[in-house]
């Protein structure tokens, strides 16, 4: 289908040219418009790598969004990179609740707790005890894991709505706990402050702040890549996950319950599993939020927090990792674009949610179906 | 012993209100199988047009304060009735058929929008009710001191539970509403208009929810755009208490848990009072899901 190709490149063209003068005559400067056209290619070449919508193959798609995201700090300003450091941040949360919420279908409300611990867990040892953060990266991942493990284990067998409520509580009691001060150690309401950042380049180089092709290198642009390769890591792994035993045990757990456990599979065991996994990768996000931020608080991990992440995973289509990814751009990378409208924001968000179950049910980017060779 | 029966008193009287709140929710989820997210919300809309209704008409100086109260409430519980139906036609009956969980996201989707609608019509702060409306007395009880707001708060809200219990148990349209909830289905084949049913449970639930959106805005004085989501959850948690999809559990779930909840607060921490509430819930879904009185299928609603 060359003539398509040829069509969606000029209309894509035409349109990238219409914002582009729309912009300009609305006064917005370059670099706005610079950090608007990738956010908003980024996601259109995501949808192209999953979906393959604009017939220019998967793999081409996949491509142009790497090399175009991991070149974006070259030409965005620090304000914009910072853009797309959230909008990593939220892509490992909303991997990370795939698993659980994707994969199993488990309708968990409660990932800001699992995100609260990691975070804390960072915060706390890392002003306290000086543990570099980069080590304290795997420890609170084990933390918010056996947090996991600890608070699922009883409400493992409720029914879906039923387990929705109880991870809303779980969010709201770890919140409360955090604003009392619990054990004294979390700073009460004011949280903890003056966590350090991962410093990986003075270590590697051992100069403060190098220049590279001419840019100044800073906090932010560290953040970027080791934001951006942990999410590469954490893809490459789930994609792995899931066509092995596990993932495939936990699609069966979604699909059906009971023919699941008349299979053989220990579902109980499969869905503690899949909270567990899910909550050490929100745990270790929370390491690298509470390094980017250096002070966290309890009104980072509200139960906003949960419902944004799970509006990731749902709008960007339900156990499908692009899909996630996808999410994190459209709930936390769009939302940017539209700062003129701050205050409507939420509202225009409520209603796309409405709009998106009644017309799309199964997400933007919904898996693909797996394909078994014969 | 002083200090027990106030704050006996005030459970009474917070969880009167946690009660019709939890009405709604029970209601919705008996004949629809759907937590209403947006429960809350509809009720701090109630709040805010009581609010509105009660400075700008100028009610209860016209016609007293008692009967002046009275019409705020009963206006109140009509446009929040109304808001209510057309909540569900716009955001849940083109859901009706798909899986719950779309429901549920559409459900949360209303909460956020409601919620900010609210925002922006009145903005971010807190606004608060005037404080002469009804008489500051309070009247002797068992040789404590009550408030008579507080007395006034249990009565209507029994009152209210009242009517509805019997509305549902005696008339032909609750008989509807009880045959819906056990199965959609066969209520459709004997003749009764379900779209009917959950236009009705849509009416009725939101206006209970007002009504308490209104008593809450009397008996602290002030509201906010986002209260509605924490008593919203409060009141999940006492429909779950006492059975979900069960009236009377609503009712016993509702006071019981205003009064666990401001004994705790008196006797425990202050501090921790709304996490009380939902270790409440947590320990009530993980000991008993099925609720204090259970979901007794034959009375589910």
């Amino acid at each position: 289908m060359k003539e398509n190709r040829a069509i969606y490149g000029i209309l894509l063209a035409g349109a990238a040219v219409i914002l582009h003068l729309l912009m300009t005559i609305h006064g917005i400067d370059f670099q706005t418009q610079g950090g608007i056209f990738v956010i908003l290619g980024l996601s259109l070449l995501l949808m192209e790598g999953h979906a393959d919508v604009f017939n220019m193959g998967h793999m081409v798609g996949y491509a142009a969004f790497v090399l175009i995201l991991m070149s974006a700090p070259l030409f965005l300003n620090r304000y914009w990179v910072d853009v797309l450091n959230n909008v990593g941040l939220y892509a490992l949360l909303g991997l990370s609740l795939n698993i659980i919420l994707g994969n199993a279908g488990l309708f968990n409300m409660g990932h800001a707790s699992f995100y609260a611990v990691g975070a804390y867990t960072a915060a706390i040892l890392n002003t306290t005890y000086d543990i570099p953060i980069l080590c304290l990266i795997p420890m609170a991942g084990v933390a918010a894991g056996l947090f996991a493990a600890v608070v699922a284990r009883p409400i493992i067998h409720l029914r879906g709505d039923y387990l929705l409520i109880v991870t809303i509580g779980f969010v709201e009691i770890i919140r409360i706990a955090l604003v009392n001060n619990v054990f004294g150690i979390t700073g009460g309401s004011n949280g903890i402050f003056g966590i350090s950042g991962p410093n990986i380049f003075e270590f590697l180089f051992d100069t403060s702040r190098p220049k590279i092709f001419g840019l100044k290198f800073t906090k932010v642009h560290e953040f970027f890549y080791l934001i951006w390769i942990f999410v590469a890591l954490t893809v490459w792994l789930f994609h792995r996950l899931e066509s092995s035993r596990f993932g495939r045990a936990l699609n069966y757990l979604r699909e059906d319950e009971v023919a699941a456990e008349g299979s053989g599979i220990n579902t109980a065991w499969y869905k503690l599993l899949a909270f567990i996994l899910g909550a050490t990768w929100a745990g270790m996000a929370g390491v690298l939020y509470a390094s980017k931020m250096t002070i966290i608080s309890p009104e980072s991990f509200s139960f906003w927090e949960s419902v944004l992440v799970f509006m990731i995973v749902i709008l960007g289509g339900s156990g499908s990792i692009s899909g996630a990814i996808l999410g994190a751009f459209l709930i936390v990378g769009l939302p940017e674009i539209f700062r003129g409208f701050a205050d409507a924001r939420m509202l225009i968000f409520g209603l796309a949610m409405m709009l998106m179950m009644i017309f799309r049910t199964q997400g933007i980017l919904p898996p693909r179906a797996r394909v078994f060779s014969t | 012993m002083e200090q027990f029966f106030q704050q006996l008193t005030n459970g009474l009287a917070v969880g009167g209100i946690y009660a019709l709140i939890a009405l709604g929710y029970t209601m919705v989820y008996g004949v629809m199988k759907l937590i209403n997210f947006a429960h809350g919300d509809l009720f701090t809309i109630g709040s805010y047009l009581g609010l509105t209704l009660l400075t700008s008409l100028m009610l209860t100086d016209r016609i007293g304060a008692f009967l002046g109260v009275l019409v705020l409430v009963v206006m109140v519980m009509g446009l929040v009735g109304v808001v209510g139906i057309v909540l569900e036609r716009a955001a849940y009956r083109p859901l009706r058929e798909s899986p719950r969980l779309s429901a549920v996201v559409s459900a949360l989707g209303a909460s956020i929008f409601l919620q900010n609608t609210i925002m922006l019509i009145y903005g971010a702060k807190f606004h608060f009710y005037p404080q002469d409306i009804l008489p500051k007395m309070a009247i002797n009880l068992l040789g404590f001191p009550v408030p008579l707001m507080r007395i006034i708060l249990l009565l209507t809200s029994l009152v209210m539970m009242i009517a509805l219990y019997l509305f549902i148990q005696k008339t032909k349209i609750g008989t509807a509403i009880r045959a819906a909830a056990i199965d959609q289905g066969a209520a459709r084949l004997m003749g009764i208009d379900v779209n009917g049913v959950v236009m009705i449970v849509f009416l009725i639930g939101p206006a209970l929810g007002g009504a308490a959106g209104v008593m809450v805005g009397l008996y602290y004085g002030q509201v906010n755009f986002t209260m509605g989501w924490l008593y919203g959850l409060k009141a999940f948690t006492a429909a779950i208490l006492g059975g979900i999809g069960n009236i009377p559990g609503a009712m016993v779930g509702g006071i019981l848990l205003g009064v666990i909840e401001a004994l705790g607060a008196a006797y425990i921490s202050i501090a921790w009072k709304d996490a009380i509430a939902f270790c409440v819930l947590i320990l009530i879904l993980i000991v008993r899901p099925t609720g204090l009185l259970g979901e007794r299928v034959a009375e589910k609603v």
